[in-house]
């Protein structure tokens, strides 16, 4: 069904999911939410801006010492939580050989700022407080000493490190959506090459941040007043920030099978572009030019979107897919939110759970765009294009 | 005939173009030049007021402005320098149209006090929340900020500047960044997924919050004045690392496509290796072991045995704890060769680049390999007893280099390790 793999190319399976999220925790209570139909907002808490709050989870399950729990902001504690899941999922839970010798790949963003120190010293500004030492006195006594470490990119995949074991190599990428699209594809590519043999991928963001808001109004992204699906937000644009952790363990298919591991499905592809958004439809086109890339020769199929619900790049994406419409589409952003850096591993992590579970999830959609799809799906393409940069675009399939 | 291949089969990867900026200067012959006189680019901090500060000096980048002024937009600005000397100097592709991907070590990027500020003035009251900046941060007025304080922002300005091949990867591994930046490269050229590869490491953010960030952490020298002399790696009265900043940049190849292009090889990134150390947030394992994993599968990945090796560049940050461990580690890595091995920190003399800290440090090892002359350890007065390496102090050495090990290390238990040669091994 695909292009022929460079010679020597290794199978690499999905061995490991671990989800937490607006919905739940865990791949079946994931699963029940997502065959209820089930969204998960709130109005209120940043009105008029909607998010999806993350789901009421007991960190202490993956993340047992409180100290831990402690040193980390939200986002990490999201993002150790879901990769214990996946580690749990994988059978790897506390194999100390082989996770010491597991590769990582995090995409990252940073964690959340003092909001109260902030609004203090702005507020305190304004009131014309401003000697040459304010700034630096104000931080000097108030901020927490340990803050940094909450707020430091790669201090998500120390954390997975320092409570999972997880310690061959740690890699974090930064940079929005993009930076898991590229984590994935790294991953993937060092394992068919035989540079690694096992890695863990994944993402945390919390969404439930005014600082957060903050910089996505800069750019007015927001979704604001009233709630509706990512396909119906063309007269007002914009996404709701979501809450959530995805992880996945990749495997080369030798090496799981020689540790009896099962898999969820195999990750066949991932190929990512930077296009140039200043010209119209250039969405489109990324698009356009990855798909082949996939080496689908079906003309119908199965495909799990990140879209934000943002223009104009949920329009170029809805024109990339009226070219392709045998395929049945899932958007995750209608249900999860827009969750950044966790969009791709999250679209990773629904087609394998899709596969494993023989169906896909039914759809989300008053517009009609997303249609009813019975059966066991074989591929499903996963499609992740930032909110305002990097396309990527993967194939999972099932293991025949 | 077969492409050139290392003992390993895999492609040889070369380096065939390299630029630098420090607090020293910019470009590689004004750094070498000073860095091997012993000149040191740490200073008294100009750019904000110091009021209130413990540590006020650091290796701030002053002959490079930008404007509006921001650390994210320094920080892009010294990348763009350091990449448009390594790429005239690999004469590689065309112009605006470099052949492969970018690896980009960066710090992390978030919204900066001055552009905070200006958004709470906007607000037009005393007392309020981010609820109320919310209220004003949208419509338009600050859409540049969105941008500007984006991650991948930096990222994707190098990619269209320079033309780089698909979707650029930013990252950060701390102060071991800049290494990982050329782990990455040198791994695409060796899958065969690309024959050349762009690796940057870049960092501009001596800024109020950043200093204090690490001034809470205890990790910074206090040692102000003279601040010349406050960066003392491997002496007994060191006392924390200077921020600093700066950027180095490399053009990678594969061998076989340098050579058939023509192109002169700097030398050869012999091997890479890394190792995760799960023991704390900030400090190392007491035993040492994934440090001395880092280095052991470095020189597994070379090829090369710890005899082969005739200089480290050593992270050398001048923390009490980084250089007794780093002493630690490398003497059960390198045995009895150890005395043999000159040691050298190039931070106490342009500071600790943080992010770019690998890449500069991977430019200064090829440079050593160049001019068979190891720049020195300036402060280098009271050597810390407990610490015995051969260290270069004070004065630059003439010497025979063959192979250098680069090393970094940062908090989140980043450990990595470079092998540079001046040719194939």
């Amino acid at each position: 069904m695909t292009e022929p793999k460079s010679a020597g190319a290794k199978e690499v399976w999905i061995t490991g999911i671990g989800i937490v999220s607006s919905l739940g925790e865990g791949l079946d209570a994931h699963w029940d939410a997502l065959s209820a139909g089930k969204i998960n907002i709130d109005e209120k808490r940043f009105a008029p801006y909607i998010v999806h709050p993350l789901a009421p989870v007991t960190f202490d399950a993956q993340i047992p010492k409180k100290g831990d729990q402690r040193q980390m902001e939200a986002w990490q504690r999201i993002g150790t939580y879901a990769a214990g899941l996946a580690l749990d999922s994988a059978g790897l839970k506390g194999n100390k050989e082989i996770l010491g010798r597991m590769d990582m790949i995090v995409a990252a963003g940073g964690g959340e700022r003092d909001i109260a120190v902030d609004a203090a010293i702005l507020s305190a500004d304004a009131r014309g407080n401003s000697s040459p030492g304010f700034l630096n006195e104000r931080l000097m006594n108030d901020l927490r000493p340990t803050l940094f470490l909450a707020q430091l990119s790669n201090l998500l995949a120390g954390n997975i490190a320092i409570v999972h074991g997880v310690c061959g190599t740690s890699r974090t990428f930064m940079g929005e959506e993009a930076a898991s699209i590229d984590a994935a594809r790294i991953a993937l590519a060092r394992i068919e090459a035989g540079q690694s043999d096992i890695a863990l991928v994944g993402a945390a963001h919390n969404g439930e941040r005014s600082d957060l808001l903050v910089l996505y109004e800069f750019g007015d992204f927001n979704l604001t007043e009233k709630f509706s699906p990512v396909w119906q937000r063309e007269d007002r644009s914009g996404f709701a920030l979501g809450s959530a952790g995805c992880f996945l363990v990749l495997e080369a298919r030798e090496h799981a099978e020689a540790r009896g591991a099962k898999p969820y499905a195999k990750l066949t592809k991932v190929v990512a572009d930077l296009a140039q958004r200043k010209q119209p439809g250039a969405v489109t086109k990324s698009l356009e030019a990855l798909w082949p890339k996939l080496g689908i020769v079906d003309d119908s199929g199965t495909l799990i979107t990140g879209a934000t619900g943002v223009e104009p790049v949920t329009s170029d994406e809805k024109a990339f897919l009226r070219q392709h419409p045998g395929f049945a589409v899932r958007a995750t952003g209608t249900i999860f939110g827009h969750t950044l850096e966790t969009q791709f591993p999250l679209g990773l992590a629904l087609a394998a759970l899709s596969i494993s579970r023989g169906a896909l999830f039914p759809p989300n959609d008053p517009t009609g765009l997303e249609v009813e799809k019975a059966g066991s799906p074989d591929q499903i393409v996963v499609v992740g294009a930032g909110h305002w940069q990097g396309e990527g675009m993967a194939l999972v399939e099932a293991i025949k | 005939m077969s492409a050139p291949r290392d003992k390993l089969g895999r492609p040889i990867v070369v380096v065939t173009g390299m630029g630098v900026v420090t607090s020293l200067g910019a470009g590689k012959q004004d750094n070498w030049a000073k860095l091997t006189a012993g000149e040191s680019g740490i200073r008294t901090v100009t750019r904000f007021p110091i009021d209130g500060l413990k540590t006020t000096m650091a290796g701030t980048v002053d002959f490079v402005t930008v404007d509006p002024f921001s650390s994210t937009g320094l920080t892009e600005r010294l990348a763009e320098m350091a990449t448009g000397e390594a790429l005239e100097q690999a004469a590689i592709g065309a112009r605006a149209d470099f052949p492969g991907p970018l690896f980009l070590a960066v710090a992390p990027v978030e919204v900066e006090w001055p552009q905070r500020l200006e958004l709470g003035r906007a607000v037009g009251r005393t007392e309020f929340g981010y609820e109320d900046m919310l209220r004003v941060s949208g419509g338009g007025r600050f859409t540049a900020y969105h941008r500007r304080f984006m991650f991948g922002s930096i990222a994707s300005h190098l990619a269209e500047t320079f033309g780089t091949k698909g979707s650029p990867i930013s990252l950060s591994t701390a102060c071991a960044s800049g290494a990982t930046a050329i782990q990455l490269g040198v791994e695409a050229i060796r899958r065969g997924e690309a024959d050349a590869a762009l690796c940057v490491g870049t960092d501009g953010s001596v800024n109020p919050e950043a200093m204090v960030r690490f001034s809470l952490l205890s990790a910074l020298s206090t040692q102000n004045d003279p601040p010349q002399a406050a960066s003392r790696p491997f002496s007994k009265n060191r006392d924390g690392f200077v921020m600093a900043e700066g950027a180095g940049a490399m053009v990678l190849e594969s061998y076989e496509s340098a050579i058939a292009r023509g192109a002169k090889i700097l030398g050869v990134v012999a091997g890479c290796g890394e190792l995760t150390d799960s023991f704390h947030r900030t400090r190392s394992s007491p035993d040492g072991k994934p440090i001395i994993g880092c280095m052991r599968k470095t020189l597994a990945d070379a090829g090369l045995e710890p005899e082969q090796i005739d200089h480290i560049n050593a992270h050398g940050t001048a923390t009490p704890e980084n250089d007794k461990m780093e002493y630690n580690t490398t003497a059960v890595v390198f045995g009895e060769h150890l005395p043999k091995i000159p040691v050298s920190s190039n931070k106490s003399m342009v500071g600790h680049t943080i992010s770019a800290a690998g890449a500069v440090e991977a430019v200064f090892s090829l440079l050593t390999l160049e001019h068979q002359r190891i720049p020195p350890t300036i402060n280098y007065e009271i050597p810390d007893p407990a610490i015995l390496f051969d260290v270069v102090g004070n004065k630059a050495r003439d010497a025979k280099v063959t192979a250098v090990m680069s090393n970094s290390f940062g908090f989140g238990g980043q450990n990595a390790s470079l092998i540079l040669t001046r040719e194939p091994v």
